[in-house]
């Protein structure tokens, strides 16, 4: 059953692959056909389908074996990405730990006392207008004062978008209880912590986890676009700005660092779904 | 059964929301006194507070007037004591925690060792006929036997009292007239005493010792009936005597509705 079910996962994300790659080649190809323009019309395409605008997709796969010079040493693409990805993921990791504790924090208040749900849930909705970019340099600027490395400065940018779905979803999940199990734990005499314990945060899990996987993948732009932002010299969001600098030259390298993002993405999406199955795992058989 | 009080409630008001504009006298002026071992329901037409009354003995919620006494102490110090398990009209059981894991919670809250616990567990599990049911998931057994399992948590660390709000309300006929034998069974095993909050008149008239009418608005005793039909069984439900308790509930119901 449960080997049966991978291989249809696996042989899902192929056909969708598979799929989305000749939708490339074919836009491609009719549009080097037909000079950008849709077929028997005057219509230009939307995107031009020029080796540099749209490499092909093989390209774009063998450039990540093409050698690059990073700093003094040599070393092939994908080797390249992936020391720039750990990088990255090393901010998003400590991004989410600290958005989630946070948020978590933020949650568990504000559902043990109304007064601090009227009090923090606007500011935490309000918090999440201030644009990212503009915050940023803020936030480094105030980190480089403390004395704080640039790691961390990043980590507290991606955290400020890692908190909000856990704290608005975290409540939601502690809330979630109807009257009758929590007269029951009062029936019990049972402490706040116990009935947190025993009650609220089970019950969060369902809501808690969506959250967090939004939450993964926010951690992941949080931390790009705060090495884009505040300019630190590594990690894939410097990557990417160098590549999209040089897009003329190496269209293709752009392409393979955005590749990488998305498997960073995918990666941190994967081992919260993992955690996911591991806190679920009693809910999990009952739903089968 | 006898004479020593299990609970007594002297003079209570209940109002919500008092010295505002929505404010609701929910009970007013109720005097009542259960007996140990006694099997009482409280029955009365919607918004009549029966289960706020049942609360007020729980101590999950606290009178705005008049004193409420379970075991000659004051109601918070009851629950405190643990002296009373309780039963919802919907069964309430955790989705997450297997059926004796759910049986066992209070136990656990008590601080109870992992093999007293389950050595509980499987006493109550037999006790409500539910045997080989432990490892299942709440989710996958009906509505019945979940109520079971409800009624075995509730049991599980030996209260003296048992406050049930509408336990059967949400079973289709066939099952609530089975479980109604099995909680007199239960009953009789045990010598818990019941407080027991329904609408339906022919099940508070089969199930107890005395039925308290109650009338709504503000909600007040209306009248005690007592209903004695030795010991019940399937036939019961022919009995004349029976049907006798049934109409003179039904006719005291009447008489809160014409009091409107």
């Amino acid at each position: 059953m449960k080997t049966a079910k991978a291989i249809r996962v696996i042989l899902t994300v192929a056909v969708v692959i598979v799929f989305l790659v000749l939708l490339w080649e074919g836009y491609k190809w009719m549009g080097q056909k037909t000079d950008d323009h849709w077929p028997g019309t005057n219509f230009g395409l939307p995107i031009a389908t020029n080796d540099t605008i749209m490499p092909h997709f093989v390209d774009v796969i063998t450039e990540l074996n093409a050698d690059i010079r990073d700093g003094r040493s040599t070393m092939p693409m994908y080797a390249f990405l992936l020391k720039k990805a750990w990088f990255t993921f090393q901010e998003a990791a400590i991004g989410f730990i600290l958005g989630l504790t946070i948020g978590m924090s933020l949650a568990i208040l504000m559902s043990r006392w109304k007064v601090s749900e009227r009090g923090l849930l606007p500011w935490i909705n309000v918090s999440q207008t201030i644009p990212l970019i503009a915050l940023a340099p803020v936030v480094v600027t105030w980190g480089r004062n403390q004395g704080l490395s640039d790691l961390i400065s990043i980590s507290l940018i991606s955290t400020y978008l890692t908190f909000f779905p856990v704290a608005v979803s975290g409540l939601r999940g502690l809330q979630s209880p109807d009257s009758a199990h929590v007269e029951l734990m009062h029936s019990y005499a049972a402490s706040w912590r116990t009935t947190l314990f025993k009650l609220r945060l089970p019950a969060a899990r369902p809501f808690l986890f969506p959250a967090l996987k939004l939450a993964g993948s926010l951690s992941i732009v949080g931390a790009i676009v705060g090495e884009i932002s505040i300019g630190r010299k590594t990690g894939l969001g410097r990557a990417i700005l160098e590549y999209a600098l040089r897009y003329a030259i190496f269209p293709e390298r752009l392409y393979a660092s955005v590749i990488g993002a998305a498997f960073l993405g995918l990666l941190v999406f994967g081992m919260i779904n993992l955690a996911e199955r591991y806190f679920m795992r009693r809910t999990r058989e009952v739903a089968s | 059964m006898n004479e020593k009080s299990a609970i007594s409630i002297n003079s209570v008001d209940k109002v919500f929301n008092e010295a505002r504009e929505d404010e609701v006298i929910a009970l007013s002026n109720i005097d009542l006194d259960i007996k140990e071992g006694e099997f009482v329901s409280l029955i009365g037409p919607s918004g009549c507070g029966k289960s706020t009354l049942l609360r007020l003995i729980g101590d999950l919620l606290e009178p705005t007037k008049g004193s409420v006494e379970v075991f000659g102490k004051s109601a918070h110090q009851a629950r405190v004591d643990q002296d009373y398990g309780m039963v919802f009209q919907h069964a309430g059981l955790f989705d997450w925690r297997r059926v004796s894991a759910n049986i066992e919670l209070p136990l656990e809250l008590h601080g109870w060792s992992k093999a007293d616990r389950s050595t509980r567990s499987q006493e109550m599990l037999d006790l409500v006929k539910l045997p080989d049911f432990g490892s299942y998931y709440p989710r996958q057994l009906s509505g019945g036997m979940q109520q079971r399992v409800s009624i075995a948590r509730a049991l599980s660390f030996k209260p003296k009292l048992l406050l049930m709000d509408e336990p059967f309300g949400a079973l289709d006929e066939m099952t609530r007239e089975h479980m109604q034998i099995e909680l007199l069974r239960i009953w009789e095993e045990t010598g818990t005493t019941v407080v027991f909050v329904t609408h339906s008149i022919p099940e508070s008239a089969f199930l107890s010792n005395r039925v308290v009418v109650l009338s709504p608005r503000p909600g007040q005793v209306h009248s005690v009936i007592d209903v004695d039909l030795g010991k019940r069984s399937e036939s019961t439900r022919q009995d004349s005597n029976f049907f006798a308790a049934a109409t003179e509930i039904r006719e005291a119901l009447r008489a809160v509705e014409e009091q409107e």
